[in-house]
């Protein structure tokens, strides 16, 4: 599914991580991104920047995959005061 | 080459104000890790630290002096007056000249940094205090100390992180041993309750929102430590000579980088400084009874320090007790080495190895004997104390046990 708030976050991604666009995609899991913990950390905070919001580490644990980042972050960003 | 000994231990942390009280705690497995009161916590994911309870400058310092001391420094200061006054030595313009200070600190007094920063940043204040930059340097506790007990030697500091201290020893210990010098301080000072640096801490979301569990299989990472400890270090035979009481011998030193990640632990690089530690030692991994843990309570550190382990010592592994006492000081950061290293002494001396405080629940990928909870009455000869710091530098000391 593409809409405005997926772009973003594979903007941030691909911007964090200095890589190419069109291979950050919601298929593809961290682990073939290259991304490693510090990564991630990097990646959430971007994304706590982009779309100001706060993401807790019980909620950023288990999220291993760019599909499961972008729905984490439309969770978080639906329940944000608007 | 010299045998060397420790003859003096001070300490000031979040488990006691002086190595009674630190003793006691480890002993009884009783964590200092408490709301912090010292900042603000209101707006961080965590609450909770090792802070050195009720802690008044005013008892150990006039005020002249506390206002050229940051905190850190003040720490390293009352654990060198403790350790050399539990050392008994006798102070001769000769020894004060062939005596040497090896200290380390992670940030340093980056807490005075941090309001002289906010004055200017946030308060739009056009200057900042005039001793801030002598407030703020990591070597402000060796050169607080040489001026308190007025040691004009080889000072210097050491700041690899997390194992800033551990380094610290090590050096000064081969600086004894080779006949560098005849006695040498070192150990570590932190004091990171700043809010600045708390929110640094806080964005790399290693810090736990409950307490430090380390190998235990629902921890959730390190909490911080403030505090000093302070070890004298002397030739074994001039500390025979002179009727002077032994806690134990540091035996080996070993170093290694990971060259791997600048945060992520490597085993290999764990394993390696273990090893080195125990070649400088030339001891066999089988001679060892016990060993005090990096143990942080990250889920990336315990697990690949188990690996370690179990890749250095072999099937040996399983009949060694380890243990990590972060779960009671807290993660000194620059300071942890030298609180763990007095935590090892004093477990040598006294016959009792210190528990994993805060322990619930096994962890297959952290499969060793950690002594849950309960300090257990066990002589062992020979442990080691490991220190792995962000960056992949790590560090272990290998000690004896002194039997008289």
């Amino acid at each position: 599914m593409s809409d405005a708030l997926t772009d973003r976050v594979l903007r941030v991604i691909a911007a964090t991580q200095r890589l190419p666009m069109e291979s950050v995609t919601p298929d593809k899991s961290f682990e073939e991104l290259g991304i490693d913990s510090m990564d991630g950390v990097n990646i959430l905070f971007a994304l706590e920047s982009e779309f100001d919001i706060s993401i807790p580490d019980e909620e950023a644990r288990g999220i291993q995959t760019v599909g499961a980042m972008i729905e984490g972050v439309r969770r978080l960003a639906d329940a944000a005061p608007k | 080459m010299r045998r060397v000994a420790v003859t003096g231990i001070g300490a000031i942390c979040g488990i006691g104000h002086n190595r009674h009280e630190f003793w006691s705690s480890l002993r009884t497995g009783a964590s200092g890790i408490a709301p912090v009161r010292e900042v603000d916590m209101s707006e961080l994911r965590f609450a909770n630290g090792a802070e050195v309870q009720h802690y008044r400058p005013a008892d150990h310092f006039s005020e002249k002096q506390c206002d050229f001391m940051d905190r850190f420094a003040q720490f390293a200061v009352i654990a060198a007056r403790e350790a050399a006054a539990d050392s008994g030595i006798q102070w001769t313009s000769e020894l004060r000249e062939n005596s040497a200070i090896v200290t380390g600190s992670c940030v340093g007094g980056q807490a005075t940094e941090d309001q002289g920063f906010q004055a200017i940043y946030k308060e739009g204040r056009n200057r900042v205090h005039p001793l801030t930059i002598p407030k703020t340097m990591a070597n402000a506790g060796a050169s607080h100390i040489s001026m308190e007990l007025r040691i004009t030697g080889p000072s210097f500091t050491f700041s690899t992180a997390c194992a800033s201290s551990t380094h610290a020893i090590g050096h000064a210990f081969w600086m004894v041993r080779s006949g560098a010098v005849d006695l040498a301080l070192a150990g570590g000072s932190e004091a990171p309750f700043s809010f600045g640096i708390l929110r640094a801490w806080e964005a790399m979301r290693v810090v736990s929102p409950d307490t430090c569990r380390p190998f235990s299989k629902d921890r959730t990472g390190m909490i911080l430590g403030e505090g000093a400890a302070m070890l004298v270090l002397e030739p074994l035979e001039a500390a025979l000579a002179r009727g002077a009481a032994v806690y134990g011998e540091i035996a080996g030193f070993g170093m290694s980088a990971d060259a791997a990640h600048i945060t992520q632990p490597s085993p290999g690089g764990a394993a390696q400084a273990m090893r080195m530690a125990l070649r400088d030692a030339r001891l066999n991994p089988e001679q060892i009874g016990y060993i005090n843990a990096h143990g942080t309570g990250t889920l990336a550190n315990d697990a690949a320090e188990t690996t370690a382990i179990r890749q250095l010592f072999g099937p040996h592994a399983g009949r060694l007790a380890v243990s990590s006492t972060k779960s009671m000081h807290g993660h000194g950061l620059g300071a942890a080495g030298a609180f763990e290293a007095s935590a090892t002494l004093l477990a040598l001396r006294h016959a009792v190895l210190p528990p994993t405080a805060n322990y619930r629940e096994a962890d297959p990928d952290c499969d060793l004997d950690v002594i849950p909870n309960v300090a257990r009455e066990l002589a062992v000869e020979y442990a080691l104390s490991n220190s792995f710091a962000f960056g992949g530098l790590n560090a272990v000391l290998a000690f004896r046990a002194h039997t008289t």
